[in-house]
């Protein structure tokens, strides 16, 4: 399924894009009668913006493809719940298989697209998401790996700056990584980036920029920027 | 042959300790709460729990953890806001951890119930959870090698059984049932309802009889989890 590359129509580029901006780019991004993960966490909020005409088939890792919205009073049902434990609805065409069918749709490239949250995410497209690796903390990782090696195409959507003002998208990741060199895009409230293919290496091309110049944003980038 | 238990109870009366138990569920959904209680009252331990998850708020496998039944467990997500029994049990150093990316968690125990020796995947190649294993590159891909997970005792949950044990299950509770049915020596199932051969529908069977060992009958309301214990069934 080829992956639209320009919108519609462009949210005001002077100012930094909110989560919900963020989250309607990336809906209005995906291309028609994909089938598509969101995980668990930020990213599921894209769901609130794709549109019935797009035609999206939702896939849920712990066994459902044709997810519907968020359970709402007695839609609540414990036996229907998605990723992230919350509770969904089902769809007319839903349907339910087991989680080695389920991984087998992501390793077997059926997936489209997945949608994941990062720490970081570096200029060549491989991913961390699944731990700091501080020696305190429990470490979990899910279907994050699975999710990352498996999707055609794996959009990371995260703020380009931590708390500190140090970017995300950095050269080389150095938190533990998730996968290596399966992120394809970057959706962040500064600037949406590719990660491409060119003269046999993996780089990546800044699309459009928010709240920011063009050249701030390279100044603040630890790697060239290709436009 | 399928065998069906008065009670819960008696359908985990055999569990040894230091068993190695395939227990169903992604977090609380097909999670068989009350063989889990049953096993808790058994007393069964030194356990190796393989689950998605390490338990959720004081039921089910969380108790298991609570009660230091469990030496070891193999999973996938243990962190999670509810998750306190363990994390507990963690930082106390008083179990252990193996972390296995779902996908693979999902598949070694399907290769255990489907008789295969070892895969090769492409999940965790490159990362710390692929550490000192076997990797090896097939038409340009980067492999690790993973092996079987088998259980001596699976315990799953779906929503109904017949007499020869053909299994159907409910949303999204079928999660790992299917594949653990398989992997584990001997398996047993809580079910809604027990009904007679030939009540299933054939085409929409989705566990096999064959893999199912034990059925302990559990009349639970759909969708709710009752905290009554096992019921003795009687078809006759």
């Amino acid at each position: 399924m080829p992956i639209r590359e320009t919108l519609p129509s462009r949210p005001d580029t002077s100012e930094r894009l909110s989560r919900e901006q963020l989250a309607e780019l990336v809906a209005a991004d995906i291309a028609p009668s994909s089938y598509v993960n969101l995980g668990i966490g930020q990213p599921t909020k894209v769901s609130d913006y794709l549109k019935p005409e797009q035609k999206i088939t939702l896939h849920t890792e712990n066994g459902m493809l044709g997810m519907g919205p968020a359970a709402q009073g007695d839609q609540v049902d414990e036996d229907l719940i998605n990723a992230g434990k919350i509770p969904v609805t089902e769809l007319p065409g839903t349907s339910y298989f087991h989680h080695a069918d389920s991984f087998s749709m992501m390793r077997g490239g059926h997936l489209d697209v997945c949608v994941l949250g990062a720490f970081q995410v570096s200029a060549n497209g491989d991913l961390a998401n699944w731990s700091t690796g501080a020696p305190d903390a429990i470490p979990a990782v899910g279907g994050a790996m699975d999710l990352a090696i498996g999707a055609k195409e794996v959009f990371v959507m995260m703020s380009l700056f931590a708390r500190d003002g140090t970017p995300k998208i950095v050269p080389e990741c150095t938190y533990p990584v998730t996968g290596l060199g399966c992120v394809t895009r970057v959706y962040t409230d500064h600037g949406v980036f590719l990660i491409t293919e060119h003269e046999g290496e993996r780089r990546l091309k800044l699309r459009e920029h928010y709240g920011i110049t063009r050249e701030e944003l390279a100044s603040r980038l630890d790697f060239d920027l290709h436009y | 042959m399928t065998q069906t238990a008065k009670t819960a109870a008696d359908a985990v009366a055999d569990v040894q300790d230091g068993s190695t138990i395939l227990m169903g569920g992604f977090g609380n959904a097909g999670q068989p709460m009350e063989l889990i209680d049953a096993l808790l009252e058994g007393g069964a331990t030194d356990l190796t729990v393989i689950n998605n998850n390490a338990g959720q708020g004081d039921a089910g496998l969380a108790l298991l953890i609570k009660e230091r039944r469990v030496q070891k467990i193999i999973c996938s997500f243990p962190r999670q806001s509810d998750s306190w029994h363990f994390d507990e049990a963690y930082r106390a150093g008083e179990i252990e951890l193996e972390l296995v990316p779902q996908g693979n968690l999902a598949e070694r125990l399907r290769a255990a119930g489907a008789g295969i020796g070892a895969f090769f995947t492409p999940t965790g190649y490159g990362t710390e959870l692929a550490e000192g294993k076997e990797t090896r590159e097939i038409d340009g891909i980067n492999y690790v090698l993973e092996y079987p997970l088998r259980g001596d005792v699976a315990l799953i949950k779906a929503l109904k059984a017949d007499e020869q044990g053909n299994l159907v299950y409910r949303k999204t509770a079928r999660n790992f049932g299917p594949v653990m049915a398989a992997a584990a020596a001997h398996t047993i199932v809580q079910v809604e309802e027990l009904v007679p051969a030939g009540s299933l529908d054939p085409e929409t069977v989705v566990t096999p009889g064959i893999y199912i060992d034990t059925i302990a009958v559990i009349p639970t309301a759909s969708g709710q989890r009752a905290q009554a214990g096992a019921a003795s069934f009687s078809r006759k």
